[in-house]
Protein backbone atom coordinates (compact mmCIF):
# COMPACT_ATOMS: atom_id res chain seq x y z
CA UNK A 1 0.00 0.00 0.00
CA UNK A 2 1.44 3.55 -0.71
CA UNK A 3 -1.36 5.53 -0.50
CA UNK A 4 -0.98 8.92 2.06
CA UNK A 5 -4.91 9.06 2.74
CA UNK A 6 -4.73 5.70 4.71
CA UNK A 7 -5.11 6.44 8.16
CA UNK A 8 -2.27 4.38 10.18
CA UNK A 9 -4.44 2.44 12.28
CA UNK A 10 -6.07 1.08 9.46
CA UNK A 11 -2.74 0.06 8.16
CA UNK A 12 -2.52 -1.43 10.98
CA UNK A 13 -5.39 -3.22 10.86
CA UNK A 14 -4.89 -4.41 7.85
CA UNK A 15 -1.86 -6.73 8.67
CA UNK A 16 -3.03 -10.34 9.57
CA UNK A 17 -1.51 -10.61 13.21
CA UNK A 18 -2.94 -7.19 14.61
CA UNK A 19 -6.74 -7.78 12.76
CA UNK A 20 -6.22 -11.66 14.59
CA UNK A 21 -5.96 -10.70 17.62
CA UNK A 22 -8.68 -7.40 17.30
CA UNK A 23 -11.11 -9.46 15.44
CA UNK A 24 -10.69 -12.06 18.52
CA UNK A 25 -11.06 -9.09 21.47
CA UNK A 26 -14.36 -8.00 19.44
CA UNK A 27 -15.95 -10.87 18.74
CA UNK A 28 -17.61 -11.94 22.03
CA UNK A 29 -18.84 -8.74 22.65
CA UNK A 30 -20.48 -8.59 19.05
CA UNK A 31 -21.68 -12.38 19.82
CA UNK A 32 -23.51 -11.15 23.20
CA UNK A 33 -25.05 -8.24 21.69
CA UNK A 34 -26.37 -10.38 19.01
CA UNK A 35 -28.23 -12.47 21.10
CA UNK A 36 -29.34 -10.10 23.33
CA UNK A 37 -30.82 -7.66 20.53
CA UNK A 38 -32.22 -11.08 18.70
CA UNK A 39 -34.13 -12.13 21.79
CA UNK A 40 -35.07 -8.88 22.56
CA UNK A 41 -36.44 -8.08 18.86
CA UNK A 42 -38.13 -11.67 19.00
CA UNK A 43 -39.47 -11.17 21.83
CA UNK A 44 -41.32 -7.95 20.66
CA UNK A 45 -41.85 -9.02 17.16
CA UNK A 46 -43.68 -12.46 18.75
CA UNK A 47 -45.13 -11.72 21.75
CA UNK A 48 -45.64 -8.08 22.36
CA UNK A 49 -46.10 -6.93 18.69
CA UNK A 50 -50.37 -6.60 18.20
CA UNK A 51 -51.66 -8.70 15.45
CA UNK A 52 -51.69 -7.49 11.76
CA UNK A 53 -55.35 -6.87 10.75
CA UNK A 54 -55.89 -8.83 7.86
CA UNK A 55 -52.92 -11.50 7.98
CA UNK A 56 -53.35 -12.58 11.78
CA UNK A 57 -50.24 -13.46 13.59
CA UNK A 58 -49.03 -15.15 9.91
CA UNK A 59 -47.21 -11.83 9.12
CA UNK A 60 -44.81 -12.58 11.84
CA UNK A 61 -42.63 -14.24 10.10
CA UNK A 62 -41.11 -10.88 8.61
CA UNK A 63 -39.43 -10.16 12.14
CA UNK A 64 -36.92 -13.08 10.23
CA UNK A 65 -37.71 -12.64 6.62
CA UNK A 66 -37.01 -8.83 6.04
CA UNK A 67 -33.99 -8.72 8.02
CA UNK A 68 -32.38 -11.99 6.65
CA UNK A 69 -33.53 -10.61 3.23
CA UNK A 70 -31.76 -7.20 4.00
CA UNK A 71 -28.93 -9.01 5.12
CA UNK A 72 -28.49 -10.97 2.17
CA UNK A 73 -27.86 -7.90 -0.26
CA UNK A 74 -25.86 -6.17 2.68
CA UNK A 75 -23.50 -8.89 3.06
CA UNK A 76 -23.83 -9.03 -0.79
CA UNK A 77 -22.34 -5.23 -1.08
CA UNK A 78 -19.77 -5.79 1.83
CA UNK A 79 -17.81 -8.78 -0.50
CA UNK A 80 -18.12 -7.46 -3.70
CA UNK A 81 -16.28 -4.28 -2.00
CA UNK A 82 -13.93 -6.42 -0.59
CA UNK A 83 -13.26 -8.31 -3.65
CA UNK A 84 -12.61 -4.74 -5.48
CA UNK A 85 -9.61 -4.24 -2.84
CA UNK A 86 -8.83 -7.88 -3.35
CA UNK A 87 -8.36 -7.65 -6.80
CA UNK A 88 -7.18 -4.02 -7.38
CA UNK A 89 -4.79 -3.64 -4.19
CA UNK A 90 -4.05 -7.52 -3.56
CA UNK A 91 -4.86 -6.54 0.15
CA UNK A 92 -4.69 -9.92 1.70
CA UNK A 93 -7.05 -9.64 4.49
CA UNK A 94 -9.81 -7.81 2.25
CA UNK A 95 -9.52 -11.13 0.01
CA UNK A 96 -10.20 -13.59 3.40
CA UNK A 97 -13.12 -11.02 4.17
CA UNK A 98 -14.53 -11.56 0.65
CA UNK A 99 -14.40 -15.24 0.53
CA UNK A 100 -15.68 -15.51 3.89
CA UNK A 101 -18.69 -13.38 3.74
CA UNK A 102 -20.13 -15.31 0.71
CA UNK A 103 -21.64 -18.74 3.17
CA UNK A 104 -23.10 -16.09 5.77
CA UNK A 105 -24.88 -14.46 2.62
CA UNK A 106 -25.53 -17.23 1.37
CA UNK A 107 -27.08 -18.56 4.37
CA UNK A 108 -29.20 -15.60 5.22
CA UNK A 109 -30.48 -15.59 1.65
CA UNK A 110 -31.79 -19.67 2.11
CA UNK A 111 -33.11 -18.13 4.92
CA UNK A 112 -35.15 -15.41 3.06
CA UNK A 113 -35.94 -17.74 0.61
CA UNK A 114 -37.39 -20.34 3.16
CA UNK A 115 -38.98 -18.18 5.43
CA UNK A 116 -40.71 -16.64 2.08
CA UNK A 117 -42.00 -19.81 1.02
CA UNK A 118 -43.57 -20.55 4.42
CA UNK A 119 -45.21 -17.16 4.18
CA UNK A 120 -46.68 -17.14 0.71
CA UNK A 121 -48.60 -20.32 0.84
CA UNK A 122 -51.47 -19.34 2.92
CA UNK A 123 -51.09 -15.46 2.39
CA UNK A 124 -50.67 -15.85 -1.28
CA UNK A 125 -51.97 -19.09 -1.76
CA UNK A 126 -48.60 -20.10 -3.41
CA UNK A 127 -44.91 -21.55 -1.99
CA UNK A 128 -43.10 -20.25 -5.02
CA UNK A 129 -43.82 -18.33 -7.97
CA UNK A 130 -41.70 -16.26 -10.86
CA UNK A 131 -42.57 -12.98 -10.27
CA UNK A 132 -39.39 -10.55 -10.80
CA UNK A 133 -38.26 -10.37 -7.05
CA UNK A 134 -38.28 -13.95 -6.26
CA UNK A 135 -36.50 -14.80 -9.29
CA UNK A 136 -34.04 -12.20 -8.52
CA UNK A 137 -33.41 -13.45 -4.87
CA UNK A 138 -33.00 -16.65 -6.40
CA UNK A 139 -30.39 -15.97 -8.43
CA UNK A 140 -28.33 -13.84 -5.92
CA UNK A 141 -28.17 -17.22 -4.14
CA UNK A 142 -27.35 -19.10 -6.96
CA UNK A 143 -24.56 -16.21 -7.52
CA UNK A 144 -23.29 -16.51 -3.50
CA UNK A 145 -22.86 -20.62 -4.19
CA UNK A 146 -21.31 -19.91 -7.49
CA UNK A 147 -18.12 -17.86 -5.77
CA UNK A 148 -17.69 -20.51 -3.06
CA UNK A 149 -17.79 -22.84 -5.58
CA UNK A 150 -15.41 -21.18 -7.61
CA UNK A 151 -13.34 -20.01 -4.49
CA UNK A 152 -12.72 -24.09 -3.74
CA UNK A 153 -12.24 -25.12 -7.31
CA UNK A 154 -8.31 -23.96 -7.52
CA UNK A 155 -5.91 -25.62 -6.20
CA UNK A 156 -4.16 -22.44 -5.18
CA UNK A 157 -6.12 -20.60 -2.92
CA UNK A 158 -5.36 -17.48 -4.03
CA UNK A 159 -5.93 -17.90 -7.03
CA UNK A 160 -8.89 -19.33 -6.20
CA UNK A 161 -10.22 -15.99 -4.62
CA UNK A 162 -9.26 -13.61 -7.24
CA UNK A 163 -11.46 -15.38 -9.91
CA UNK A 164 -14.07 -15.46 -6.55
CA UNK A 165 -13.68 -11.85 -6.44
CA UNK A 166 -14.30 -11.06 -10.25
CA UNK A 167 -17.66 -12.91 -10.00
CA UNK A 168 -18.86 -11.70 -6.89
CA UNK A 169 -18.18 -7.83 -8.17
CA UNK A 170 -19.59 -8.49 -11.58
CA UNK A 171 -22.90 -10.36 -9.33
CA UNK A 172 -23.10 -6.91 -7.81
CA UNK A 173 -25.57 -5.58 -11.11
CA UNK A 174 -28.04 -8.17 -9.17
CA UNK A 175 -28.43 -6.33 -6.30
CA UNK A 176 -30.19 -3.18 -7.41
CA UNK A 177 -32.58 -5.64 -9.53
CA UNK A 178 -33.55 -7.47 -5.57
CA UNK A 179 -34.14 -4.09 -4.36
CA UNK A 180 -35.84 -2.44 -7.40
CA UNK A 181 -37.74 -5.52 -8.78
CA UNK A 182 -41.08 -4.70 -7.11
CA UNK A 183 -41.12 -1.02 -8.16
CA UNK A 184 -39.88 -2.09 -11.97
CA UNK A 185 -41.92 -4.61 -12.92
CA UNK A 186 -45.58 -5.76 -11.80
CA UNK A 187 -44.77 -8.68 -9.27
CA UNK A 188 -46.60 -10.67 -6.36
CA UNK A 189 -44.21 -9.60 -3.88
CA UNK A 190 -45.45 -6.39 -1.95
CA UNK A 191 -43.41 -2.85 -2.11
CA UNK A 192 -40.95 -1.91 -0.02
CA UNK A 193 -42.34 -1.29 3.26
CA UNK A 194 -39.76 0.51 5.35
CA UNK A 195 -38.43 3.67 3.10
CA UNK A 196 -35.23 5.60 4.04
CA UNK A 197 -37.15 8.43 1.89
CA UNK A 198 -41.20 9.32 2.89
CA UNK A 199 -42.92 7.58 5.85
CA UNK A 200 -42.75 3.63 6.22
CA UNK A 201 -46.28 1.76 6.28
CA UNK A 202 -46.11 -0.25 9.31
CA UNK A 203 -47.57 0.38 13.20
CA UNK A 204 -44.49 1.43 15.72
CA UNK A 205 -45.41 -1.53 17.73
CA UNK A 206 -44.27 -3.46 14.70
CA UNK A 207 -41.42 -1.45 13.04
CA UNK A 208 -39.53 -1.40 16.44
CA UNK A 209 -38.67 -4.91 16.70
CA UNK A 210 -37.94 -5.32 12.76
CA UNK A 211 -35.27 -2.71 13.74
CA UNK A 212 -34.08 -4.31 16.63
CA UNK A 213 -33.51 -7.31 14.45
CA UNK A 214 -31.94 -6.10 11.89
CA UNK A 215 -29.36 -4.85 14.26
CA UNK A 216 -28.86 -8.26 16.19
CA UNK A 217 -28.68 -9.93 12.30
CA UNK A 218 -25.73 -7.20 11.39
CA UNK A 219 -24.21 -8.17 14.72
CA UNK A 220 -24.13 -11.47 13.84
CA UNK A 221 -22.79 -11.43 11.14
CA UNK A 222 -19.76 -9.23 11.70
CA UNK A 223 -19.50 -12.06 14.65
CA UNK A 224 -19.54 -14.71 12.66
CA UNK A 225 -17.07 -13.01 9.97
CA UNK A 226 -14.80 -12.47 12.69
CA UNK A 227 -14.83 -16.33 13.65
CA UNK A 228 -14.42 -17.42 10.00
CA UNK A 229 -11.76 -14.79 9.32
CA UNK A 230 -9.89 -15.84 11.91
CA UNK A 231 -9.80 -19.31 11.47
CA UNK A 232 -9.05 -18.48 7.85
CA UNK A 233 -6.32 -16.55 8.91
CA UNK A 234 -4.15 -18.95 10.69
CA UNK A 235 -4.81 -21.63 7.48
CA UNK A 236 -3.62 -18.96 5.30
CA UNK A 237 0.06 -17.78 7.65
CA UNK A 238 0.11 -21.47 8.84
CA UNK A 239 4.04 -20.82 7.75
CA UNK A 240 4.59 -17.23 9.34
CA UNK A 241 6.03 -16.50 12.57
CA UNK A 242 3.05 -15.00 14.46
CA UNK A 243 1.59 -17.88 13.47
CA UNK A 244 3.90 -20.50 15.22
CA UNK A 245 4.09 -18.17 18.33
CA UNK A 246 0.71 -18.53 18.33
CA UNK A 247 0.68 -22.34 18.66
CA UNK A 248 3.67 -22.92 21.06
CA UNK A 249 1.55 -20.61 23.71
CA UNK A 250 -1.50 -22.41 22.89
CA UNK A 251 0.54 -25.94 23.30
CA UNK A 252 1.91 -24.66 26.73
CA UNK A 253 -0.28 -25.96 29.94
CA UNK B 1 -0.66 4.55 -7.23
CA UNK B 2 1.64 2.96 -9.41
CA UNK B 3 1.13 1.74 -12.67
CA UNK B 4 0.34 -2.24 -11.58
CA UNK B 5 -2.36 -1.57 -9.74
CA UNK B 6 -3.61 1.44 -12.16
CA UNK B 7 -3.84 -1.30 -14.66
CA UNK B 8 -5.42 -3.41 -12.55
CA UNK B 9 -8.27 -0.93 -11.07
CA UNK B 10 -8.79 0.25 -15.00
CA UNK B 11 -9.34 -3.50 -16.26
CA UNK B 12 -11.86 -4.39 -13.14
CA UNK B 13 -13.36 -1.03 -13.88
CA UNK B 14 -13.69 -1.97 -17.51
CA UNK B 15 -14.99 -5.58 -17.00
CA UNK B 16 -17.52 -4.40 -14.33
CA UNK B 17 -19.12 -1.28 -16.44
CA UNK B 18 -19.42 -3.77 -19.53
CA UNK B 19 -20.99 -6.27 -17.37
CA UNK B 20 -23.43 -4.07 -16.01
CA UNK B 21 -24.13 -2.63 -19.44
CA UNK B 22 -25.00 -6.10 -20.56
CA UNK B 23 -27.36 -6.86 -18.08
CA UNK B 24 -29.27 -3.70 -18.23
CA UNK B 25 -29.38 -3.86 -22.00
CA UNK B 26 -30.77 -7.79 -21.04
CA UNK B 27 -33.42 -6.22 -18.34
CA UNK B 28 -34.52 -3.65 -20.85
CA UNK B 29 -34.88 -6.18 -23.21
CA UNK B 30 -37.33 -8.08 -21.12
CA UNK B 31 -38.87 -5.09 -19.88
CA UNK B 32 -41.61 -5.92 -22.65
CA UNK B 33 -42.03 -9.59 -21.63
CA UNK B 34 -41.56 -9.42 -17.65
CA UNK B 35 -45.05 -8.02 -17.26
CA UNK B 36 -46.45 -10.71 -14.60
CA UNK B 37 -49.71 -10.12 -15.05
CA UNK B 38 -52.59 -8.11 -17.40
CA UNK B 39 -55.39 -5.85 -15.94
CA UNK B 40 -58.83 -5.91 -17.13
CA UNK B 41 -58.28 -2.73 -18.65
CA UNK B 42 -55.43 -4.31 -20.79
CA UNK B 43 -57.26 -7.36 -21.66
CA UNK B 44 -60.25 -5.70 -22.68
CA UNK B 45 -58.55 -3.68 -24.98
CA UNK B 46 -57.03 -7.14 -26.57
CA UNK B 47 -53.34 -6.47 -25.44
CA UNK B 48 -53.24 -10.52 -23.65
CA UNK B 49 -54.82 -12.01 -26.79
CA UNK B 50 -51.60 -13.53 -28.16
CA UNK B 51 -51.29 -15.56 -24.82
CA UNK B 52 -53.76 -18.75 -24.63
CA UNK B 53 -53.12 -18.14 -20.72
CA UNK B 54 -51.96 -15.34 -19.00
CA UNK B 55 -52.57 -13.74 -15.30
CA UNK B 56 -55.06 -11.56 -15.08
CA UNK B 57 -54.51 -8.96 -11.83
CA UNK B 58 -56.70 -6.22 -9.94
CA UNK B 59 -59.37 -5.57 -7.28
CA UNK B 60 -62.05 -8.15 -6.39
CA UNK B 61 -65.68 -5.95 -6.61
CA UNK B 62 -66.95 -5.52 -3.40
CA UNK B 63 -69.85 -7.85 -3.04
CA UNK B 64 -69.38 -9.48 -6.26
CA UNK B 65 -68.04 -12.87 -4.77
CA UNK B 66 -70.73 -15.84 -5.25
CA UNK B 67 -69.90 -19.16 -3.76
CA UNK B 68 -71.13 -22.56 -5.07
CA UNK B 69 -73.70 -24.29 -2.36
CA UNK B 70 -72.74 -27.52 -3.86
CA UNK B 71 -68.84 -27.21 -4.99
CA UNK B 72 -65.76 -25.28 -4.58
CA UNK B 73 -66.60 -22.70 -7.18
CA UNK B 74 -66.54 -19.28 -7.26
CA UNK B 75 -67.56 -16.55 -9.30
CA UNK B 76 -66.12 -12.76 -9.14
CA UNK B 77 -65.24 -9.91 -11.14
CA UNK B 78 -61.59 -8.12 -11.37
CA UNK B 79 -61.96 -4.59 -11.46
CA UNK B 80 -58.92 -1.75 -12.85
CA UNK B 81 -59.58 1.16 -12.95
CA UNK B 82 -61.33 1.38 -15.84
CA UNK B 83 -62.53 -1.78 -17.07
CA UNK B 84 -63.87 -5.43 -15.14
CA UNK B 85 -63.99 -8.93 -15.88
CA UNK B 86 -65.62 -11.67 -14.15
CA UNK B 87 -63.56 -14.71 -12.90
CA UNK B 88 -64.71 -17.97 -12.13
CA UNK B 89 -62.58 -20.57 -10.16
CA UNK B 90 -62.91 -23.39 -8.51
CA UNK B 91 -60.73 -24.44 -5.35
CA UNK B 92 -59.50 -23.40 -2.39
CA UNK B 93 -58.71 -19.33 -1.71
CA UNK B 94 -55.58 -17.96 0.16
CA UNK B 95 -56.11 -16.43 3.48
CA UNK B 96 -56.23 -12.65 2.59
CA UNK B 97 -58.85 -12.93 -0.49
CA UNK B 98 -61.93 -10.99 0.38
CA UNK B 99 -63.44 -7.79 -1.22
CA UNK B 100 -61.35 -4.89 -2.21
CA UNK B 101 -58.24 -7.51 -2.19
CA UNK B 102 -55.51 -6.99 -4.76
CA UNK B 103 -55.36 -10.52 -6.78
CA UNK B 104 -53.67 -12.09 -9.19
CA UNK B 105 -55.67 -15.43 -11.34
CA UNK B 106 -53.44 -17.57 -13.81
CA UNK B 107 -56.22 -19.26 -16.64
CA UNK B 108 -57.33 -18.21 -19.76
CA UNK B 109 -60.61 -16.75 -21.55
CA UNK B 110 -63.75 -18.15 -22.51
CA UNK B 111 -65.72 -16.20 -24.08
CA UNK B 112 -65.79 -12.98 -22.48
CA UNK B 113 -65.24 -14.70 -18.92
CA UNK B 114 -61.97 -15.82 -17.51
CA UNK B 115 -61.90 -19.19 -16.16
CA UNK B 116 -58.67 -19.22 -13.64
CA UNK B 117 -56.70 -22.07 -12.80
CA UNK B 118 -54.81 -20.36 -9.80
CA UNK B 119 -55.73 -17.35 -7.59
CA UNK B 120 -53.00 -15.66 -5.44
CA UNK B 121 -54.20 -13.12 -3.13
CA UNK B 122 -51.05 -10.34 -3.53
CA UNK B 123 -50.72 -8.24 0.02
CA UNK B 124 -49.58 -4.60 -0.16
CA UNK B 125 -46.71 -2.98 2.20
CA UNK B 126 -48.80 -2.04 4.65
CA UNK B 127 -49.01 -3.57 8.25
CA UNK B 128 -51.31 -2.41 10.85
CA UNK B 129 -52.65 -3.56 14.07
CA UNK B 130 -56.93 -4.93 13.64
CA UNK B 131 -57.70 -1.51 16.71
CA UNK B 132 -55.47 0.71 14.30
CA UNK B 133 -57.43 0.01 11.32
CA UNK B 134 -60.93 -0.09 13.11
CA UNK B 135 -59.72 3.24 13.93
CA UNK B 136 -58.60 4.18 10.86
CA UNK B 137 -62.48 2.88 9.29
CA UNK B 138 -64.59 4.64 11.98
CA UNK B 139 -62.69 8.11 11.03
CA UNK B 140 -63.43 8.05 7.86
CA UNK B 141 -67.30 6.82 8.19
CA UNK B 142 -67.88 9.88 10.69
CA UNK B 143 -64.44 11.89 10.05
CA UNK B 144 -64.09 12.69 13.50
CA UNK B 145 -60.15 11.37 13.70
CA UNK B 146 -57.67 14.25 12.87
CA UNK B 147 -56.36 13.85 8.99
CA UNK B 148 -53.15 12.30 10.45
CA UNK B 149 -54.25 9.44 12.28
CA UNK B 150 -54.64 7.82 8.61
CA UNK B 151 -51.36 7.95 7.95
CA UNK B 152 -50.02 7.87 11.74
CA UNK B 153 -48.84 4.45 10.98
CA UNK B 154 -44.99 5.43 11.36
CA UNK B 155 -42.35 7.56 13.01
Amino acid sequence: MSGKWIPLWLHKLGSPPIFYRFAGKLRPWLLTLALLLGAIGLYGGLVLAPADARQGDGYRIIFIHVPSAWMSLFIYGVMAFAAFLALVWRVKLAEVAAMQSAPIGAAFTLITLVTGSLWGKPMWGTWWTWDARLTSELVLLFIYLGVIGLYHAFEDRRQGARAAAFLALIGVVNVPIVHFSVNWWNTLHQGSTIRLLGPSTIAPGMLWPLLTMMAATKCYYLASLAARMRTDLLDLESGKDWVRKLAVEAAQP
Amino acid sequence: MNPTRKRRLIVVLLIFAASAVAVSLGVFALQRNMNYLFTPSQVQRGEASNYPTFRLGGMVKSGSIQRSNDSLKVTFTVVDADGNMPVEYTGILPDLFRDDQSVIATGHMDHARFVATEVLAKHDETYMPKELKDAMAKAHQGRAMPANADQGESP
